[in-house]
């Protein structure tokens, strides 16, 4: 049996398995899946990151294991002491390895938020994301629903600690298939600050297929980072779609280092007016890493800005994509959306696809848009050299001047002192 | 310490520098002037090691050194120093933190201790001082956004830094005003000494009232036509480059 097969099998006994409130979401989404399979080649927005051929391997797909043996803790992020944890086994969370801290904090098993006090919530929102990602991944991971998570962050409550997210696969045995699941509600007048990480433990190959939705009320604001710097036996598509439904903040940053293949799709829709999105990017790839974001942003409302600024380093024969679509409804009258994307190829076998794509319906409309490809500054070379620098050295900090300004993104000291560490090592300095 | 000896170099199969012979001893000033498009910024960009020239004949020593075969890394280690006619801007790099690599890769070059973050503020404090630059221009990004005095500035401010043997000055007078330029002339002239050297390309005698010249040399059409003392350059800035022709023409 094929593993697609496998994969929708598992999906109907879930369905047989857990008669709870999300099942009519996985039942439609499996029917999604069945009738729009994985994108080939052939879909536009899959060119370049042939997801496909991620599927010609047969994986354990979301099992539970052990956590008593498993040394996820290695992946833990800077002061973590205080922050809140949350941990996603294989995709499913792991309320026992989590601790939730803070104040004003709701962690709930998905299923169980679509019953209770969140109900409305959660039938408002789960699933969003797919009127945006029309394509049989996000379906299939809405076919699953195991150990999703309901965030819930209360009304004017600014949560003191960053909610640190743990996405850690064991593939110490099989090669691993996991689809963890997340809807976070950043309710009125709120703040919180999410990080994202990747872990792989075990030499198997590793496909995460994850979704997050977030929706930010009036007046909230959100600061979100993905690092990813996961093993290059490990591929994902990670989506995050965060839906401004009153005038809000969100201010997200994603680090790429490293992986196998890496789909990023980061959307966000400005459903109210004076919302203000920064979308900032740092991918530095080597070897046979391939790395894409897609990125979406829709202006429905008038008076939104957004900001989105991403950088590539390319080397050994890894791959870049960027594709940025914005668009701008008729309603959506003097909106800013700003799009920039600079790469830099270090090696004559790295490649970079760039593509904006503005969908523009309004007429009074301030939007920008631009993309540079290019090698590393010879001149600014031998400026450093000319001053006593090896040239290694000189590359490097040649390379740290680029990624600063994206660097600079991450607000929180200690994390940002954690992602320059990494870039540091990978520069060799 | 610098014997430049019928060097030739060029470019993209474009020949510039037409056999130059140049002996630079320690202590002393020279000044090299000639028309735009002569092979000045060449002359130094060959001396200072950039690979897009092609040296296509002739030598270089420093200091006992066969220069040409030297990293640019290396001759700066060595002592060399190129203040450049167009500064480079590098965005997310401040001058404070390139100046402390290459303080320290130098010292390191030279098998001496690196300064630890005191020692190299105090260094800076003291060189600050000396060229009269603001602190507030030396954390920002190195050269961008800067106006054309400030890169100047910044050129000499790093030669300070660097304390070099020999320094090669790439019309470090343009776009300074006269007070920067007198400013400029005290940063050399404080590092001036009986085991040091310095080369510096201009245009115009004014730098040369505050740099007083051992010798001036003539470049044109990439080779030294005339030298003299440092009369030759208030000759040049009175009848200007007009006698060159007449000249190359009977040569
Ligand atoms: N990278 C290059 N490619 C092609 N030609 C070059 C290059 N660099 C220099 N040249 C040519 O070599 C000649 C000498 O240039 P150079 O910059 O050395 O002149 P210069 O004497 O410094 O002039 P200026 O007084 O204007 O600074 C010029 O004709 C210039 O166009
Ligand atoms: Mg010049």
């Amino acid at each position: 049996m094929s593993t697609i097969n496998i994969i929708k099998d598992r999906a109907r006994q879930l369905g047989a398995d857990q008669l709870d409130a999300l099942q009519p979401i996985r039942t439609a989404a499996l029917a999604s899946f069945d009738k729009l399979g994985v994108p080939a080649v052939k879909h536009e927005e899959w060119k370049y990151t042939r997801v496909s051929q991620l599927f010609n391997q047969a994986y354990q797909i979301g099992a539970d294991t052990a956590t008593s043996d498993l040394n996820w803790q290695a992946f833990r992020l800077p002061e973590f002491e205080t922050a809140n944890e949350l941990v996603f086994i294989n995709g499913v969370y792991n309320a026992a390895a989590s601790t939730v801290r803070s104040a004003g904090l709701v962690v709930l098993p998905l299923q169980d938020a679509a019953q209770g006090e969140y109900a409305s919530i959660v039938s408002k929102h789960l699933g969003h994301s797919a009127q945006y990602l029309n394509d049989g991944i996000n379906a299939l991971n809405t076919s699953f629903l195991v150990g999703s998570v309901f965030i819930g962050v209360n009304r004017s409550t600014e949560i003191e600690h960053p909610i640190y997210i743990y996405n850690i696969n064991d593939g110490r045995k099989e090669n691993v298939f996991a689809q963890p699941r997340t809807l976070v509600h950043v309710a009125e007048n709120a703040g919180v600050v999410l990080v994202e990480t990747y872990g792989s433990i075990g030499s198997a190959d590793h496909f995460t297929n994850q979704v997050v939705e977030v929706v930010v009320e009036q007046d909230a604001r959100i600061e979100y980072y993905k690092i990813q710097n996961d093993s290059a036996r490990s591929s994902q598509v990670s989506t995050t779609h965060f839906r401004q439904v009153g005038k809000s903040y969100v201010h997200a940053v994603t680090i790429s280092l490293n992986g196998a293949m890496v789909r990023n799709n980061l959307n966000m829709v400005m459903e109210a007016e004076y919302c203000e999105s920064n979308m900032y990017g740092l991918y530095f790839t080597s070897d046979s890493c391939h790395i894409d974001n897609h990125t979406i942003v829709d202006n429905v409302k008038p008076h939104c800005l957004s900001n989105e600024f991403y950088k590539g380093i390319l080397d050994g024969s890894s791959t870049g994509v960027f594709n940025g679509k914005i668009f701008v409804r008729q309603d959506a009258q003097k909106i800013n959306a700003f799009q920039s994307n600079k790469n830099i190829l270090l090696s004559d076998t790295a490649s970079v696809y760039t593509k904006p794509q503005l969908e523009i319906f309004a007429d009074d409309v301030k939007c920008s848009h631009g993309c540079t490809i290019g090698r590393l500054d010879e001149e600014g070379l031998f400026y450093l050299r000319s001053r006593g620098i090896t040239e290694a050295i000189a590359r490097s900090l040649l390379l740290h001047s680029f990624a600063i300004d994206i660097l600079e993104q991450v607000k929180p000291d200690a994390i940002r002192a954690y992602i320059d560490q990494l870039i540091s090592e990978r520069l060799g300095s | 310490m610098l014997q430049i000896k019928d060097l030739q170099a060029g470019i993209e199969g474009k020949e510039i520098l037409k056999g130059i012979n140049l002996t630079i001893q320690p202590g002393e000033v020279h000044a090299i002037m000639g028309p735009n498009g002569s092979g000045k910024s060449t002359l130094a960009a060959v001396l200072a090691g950039r690979s897009d020239y092609e040296v296509t004949g002739g030598s270089v020593e420093f200091l006992g050194k066969d220069l040409l075969d030297l990293s640019p890394e290396a001759r700066a280690g060595e002592g060399l120093f190129l203040a450049f006619q167009y500064p480079v801007e590098i965005p997310g790099l401040s001058t404070i933190n390139f100046m402390k690599t290459a303080v320290n890769e130098v010292r390191k070059y030279r098998g001496e201790p690196t300064l630890d973050a005191a020692e190299f503020l105090k260094l800076m404090k003291e060189k600050m001082n000396l060229v009269n630059i603001d602190k507030n221009l030396l954390t920002r990004s190195l050269n961008e956004g800067f106006s054309g005095g400030e890169k100047k500035r910044n050129e000499v401010f790093q030669m300070a830094m660097l304390e070099p043997r020999l320094a090669i000055l790439d019309e470090t007078d343009s776009g300074l005003d006269i007070d920067a330029i007198r400013i400029a002339a005290a940063g050399v002239n404080a590092v001036r000494s009986k085991e040091n050297a310095t080369l510096v390309i201009t245009h115009y005698q004014r730098l040369l009232d505050y740099i007083i010249p051992d010798f001036v040399h003539v470049l044109y059409n990439g080779r030294i036509v005339k030298s003299g003392g440092k009369e030759l350059a208030l000759e040049l800035e009175e009848t200007g480059y007009s006698f060159l022709k007449n000249e190359m023409n009977i040569a």
